[in-house]
């Protein structure tokens, strides 16, 4: 990210990037135990919703496979896709733009914005402009956005970042949410309570008058079929569909790895993003559009096509297969190292298992001390993978990025770390029967030594007791019971 | 695209052979005898060898012939898993090495189980060394976790086994997802004479362990265990049981932390138990 980008936090941190690594993030966020009954209750609501109608579908496992033949298509035919879907864009009427990164995406959108003559403008619940700091670089610019998404705009009132990507205020109770509505909204009654339907009939008023308002709106997509030029969002609040339709300018930021194919994959797309997303069967609201449609909706489109690192992802044979996501967030909501930490800890817009393989590779730093850290932020438990509606296999990608991240670390660097030597050292007896046999009755000598003196146990102990070597080990055993007999 | 492999059901054990049902099976029900190649692991090698002992004395009872190929070391997953693939791939080479005569291998480890079949050819085709992804991908069709080996290949669910304790049993991550080992161990713990098999909640959600994430991320790592600590508890078992030593070592590392007086026993120690004591 450029000096004085998009990104408008000091030095290296920004959307993608936290200040610190993850494992000293996650130790602070663990100490909130507020956060952590709020993230206990809610992945554990949205889990079972999920589990209830992914069960009722008999042929989910084919749906997924559908999902990853058509996703991974995608990512395979990109530039001739993007080049097709430009073409059909600009015929219907609407305008291309093709932004390297962060910050020549959030200039062309201000510049949109800035025609217009516009001072506010909507937002509509998107990654992709959370991903380049678009709010940031509108406000340097003078022009106000106003996150239009329930959940989104909670996380703005508070001057806070998004924790989910589906869910951004996941981190929120509702008495929290009282209280920022009834400091922030002057629609927000006195004696108002922290009934959901309540909080959301407050916001619903505050944004009402917005939307009869404002002349633009920004939105990012769901997914951009290139064979006819469609945009599609999805969405449960009914807040996209205003945005979408009736502001008189509408600028569409989308990351170029959302394009797919054809119509007819969103047959197969629209079953798996609900119900892995939200846990519903099909969500409220469906928006689609192609184009300028004369004398209905937005006269004015632009299309703004953020690369922003995913071309340098798509060269990685085994990274590459990241940029299959759908942005349900399913693999969130199932992490048991997510329900703990919450979103934040992972310093970027893009957090649990698949944040922590996408947001190394779309910064392309791998050697960074803070998202090189996000590889090794998971027990590779394998209950991502199990929940992906496009099979993106999470585990093998972050052991990959693993090896990537040391590799990184290791250049220009001499001499070697000392955990890359104790691992080689490792190695070397592991690699090898009788060392490791010579290793196992030193163990055993060594079995008073005072573990806790070495700083990577000392914190293991803290609350666990490592095993006393035994007496003998196995391999003594058996050359001690069973020599000449086998 | 292999990105199905890396849960992949990929193995087919050899075919079941057909034995009447009733009472545990030895040798003498078989027309040939089985031979095994016991891939210890490591961990068990060195720190826990009474599961290595336990599994032994389980298989001879049941009639099967155990070798221990002395070669033998590790499986490579801590190095790959670590993001050292490169120092990995010598300890991959020389466990391809050292069963490369077996014809059947069986270990008591989900975890060393998957890194078998799901790691290790990966590893060696990634640094180039196709001969060695071309053998280790055949060793991986002819390694079995030990619950396979015995409902799959033995078929073989009553072991004969006798142990009056309530015990709960945790699904392994590895054993639950790569493998897909089911139900497997239930089935072998519920056919156990005297033990009450009470189920835990919230089973399938990981310790924790995670192998060298509980030592870069130990306060991450604590937290999930602490979580698993109390459903265990929760349960009033004496006993809590899996089949991988690494997650055991983990929530044994927790339960003696607390002085709970529960103890973590690997499968193979209650299935090899025909007395009355733990």
């Amino acid at each position: 990210m450029s000096a004085g980008g998009p990104a408008g936090r000091s030095g290296a941190h920004g959307p993608l990037r936290g200040r610190e690594p993850f494992p000293d993030a996650a130790r602070r966020a663990l100490a909130d135990t507020q956060l952590r009954q709020n993230l206990a209750r809610a992945t554990r609501t949205i889990r079972a919703r999920r589990a209830e109608v992914v069960g009722e579908v008999p042929d989910w496992e084919a749906l997924r496979e559908a999902g990853r033949a058509i996703r991974a298509e995608a990512t395979q035919r990109l530039p001739e896709l993007l080049e097709t879907l430009e073409a059909q864009v600009v015929a219907r009427g609407g305008t291309v733009h093709w932004a390297r990164d962060a910050a020549e995406a959030t200039r062309v959108v201000v510049n949109c914005v800035q025609a217009t003559g516009a001072r506010e403008v909507l937002k509509v619940k998107s990654m992709t402009t959370q991903e380049i700091g678009l709010n940031t670089a509108l406000e340097r610019a003078g022009i106000r956005p106003v996150e239009t998404d329930l959940a989104e705009l909670i996380v703005q009132l508070a001057g806070d970042t998004p924790s989910h990507i589906v869910v951004p205020a996941i981190h929120r109770n509702r008495e929290e949410i009282r209280q920022l509505f009834r400091q922030h909204l002057p629609e927000a009654p006195a004696a108002l309570g922290d009934d959901p339907q309540e909080l959301a009939a407050v916001a619903r008023r505050h944004l009402r008058q917005k939307f009869l308002r404002a002349p633009v709106a920004i939105s990012g997509v769901n997914f951009a079929v290139a064979e006819t030029g469609t945009l599609v969002v999805v969405e449960s609040e009914g807040n996209g569909r205003m945005c979408l339709t009736l502001p008189s300018t509408l600028v569409t930021v989308m990351g170029i790895e959302k394009v797919i194919p054809r119509w007819r994959d969103l047959d197969v797309l629209l079953q798996l993003l609900p119900r892995s997303a939200t846990g519903e069967r099909m969500n409220p609201y469906t928006s689609m559009w192609t184009g300028v449609t004369p004398g209905d909706g937005p006269q004015t489109f632009h299309l703004v096509l953020v690369d922003g690192g995913r071309s340098r992802a798509l060269a990685d044979p085994i990274g590459r297969e990241a940029l299959r996501c759908i942005r349900c967030s399913a693999c969130l909501n199932v992490c048991p190292v997510f329900e703990r930490v919450g979103g934040h800890a992972y310093g970027s817009v893009y957090p649990g298992p698949i944040g922590a393989i996408l947001t190394p590779q779309l910064t392309g730093r791998p050697g960074d001390r803070v998202t090189g850290s996000l590889p090794f932020a998971s027990t590779l438990c394998g209950a991502c993978l199990d929940a992906c509606p496009v099979l993106i296999d999470i585990p093998q990608l972050l052991v990959h990025l693993r090896g990537v991240a040391r590799a990184g670390a290791r250049q220009g660097r001499r001499p070697p770390s000392p955990s890359t030597l104790a691992m080689g050292a490792a190695a070397w007896v592991m690699a090898d029967g009788s060392r490791l046999g010579w290793a196992g009755r030193a163990a055993r000598l060594g079995r008073r030594l005072p573990a806790a003196g070495l700083p990577p146990l000392a914190r293991w102990l803290r609350t666990r007791d490592l095993p006393t070597p035994p007496p003998e080990t196995f391999r003594a055993w058996w050359a001690r019971t069973r020599r000449g007999r086998s | 695209m292999e990105a199905a492999a890396g849960h992949a059901r990929a193995i087919r054990p050899p075919a079941r052979r057909a034995i009447p049902d009733g009472g545990p099976r030895s040798a003498a029900t078989r027309v040939t005898r089985i031979r095994v190649a016991l891939l210890a692991t490591c961990l068990v090698d060195t720190l826990f060898p009474d599961v290595g002992r336990a599994t032994v004395r389980l298989l001879e009872r049941l009639g099967v012939d155990v070798d221990f190929p002395s070669g033998q070391a590790c499986c490579g997953q801590m190095h790959v898993n670590a993001g050292y693939p490169e120092q990995a791939l010598a300890i991959i080479r020389n466990h391809v090495a050292a069963f490369s005569g077996a014809e059947l291998v069986v270990a008591p480890s989900g975890s060393c189980v998957g890194a078998v079949r799901h790691q290790q050819a990966r590893v060696a085709r990634q640094a180039g060394d196709l001969a060695l992804a071309r053998d280790a991908e055949a060793l991986a069709a002819r390694t079995l976790e030990l619950t396979e080996l015995l409902v799959d290949v033995l078929a073989i669910e009553d072991v004969g086994a006798r142990f009056p304790h309530r015990v709960t049993y945790h699904p392994t991550c590895h054993a639950l997802r790569l493998l897909r080992v089911g139900d497997r161990p239930r089935r072998l713990l519920s056919r156990v004479r005297g033990l009450e098999l009470v189920e835990l909640g919230d089973a399938e959600v990981c310790c924790g362990f995670g192998g060298t994430f509980s030592v870069a991320n130990p306060d991450v790592s604590a937290a999930m265990l602490g979580d698993k600590l109390s459903r265990v508890l929760a349960t009033g078992a004496e006993v809590v049981t899996a089949v991988d030593v690494s997650c055991l070592m983990h929530i044994a590392g927790g339960l003696s932390r607390l002085r709970t007086g529960v103890r973590a026993m690997h499968l193979a120690e209650i299935l090899a138990t025909t007395g009355d004591g733990p």
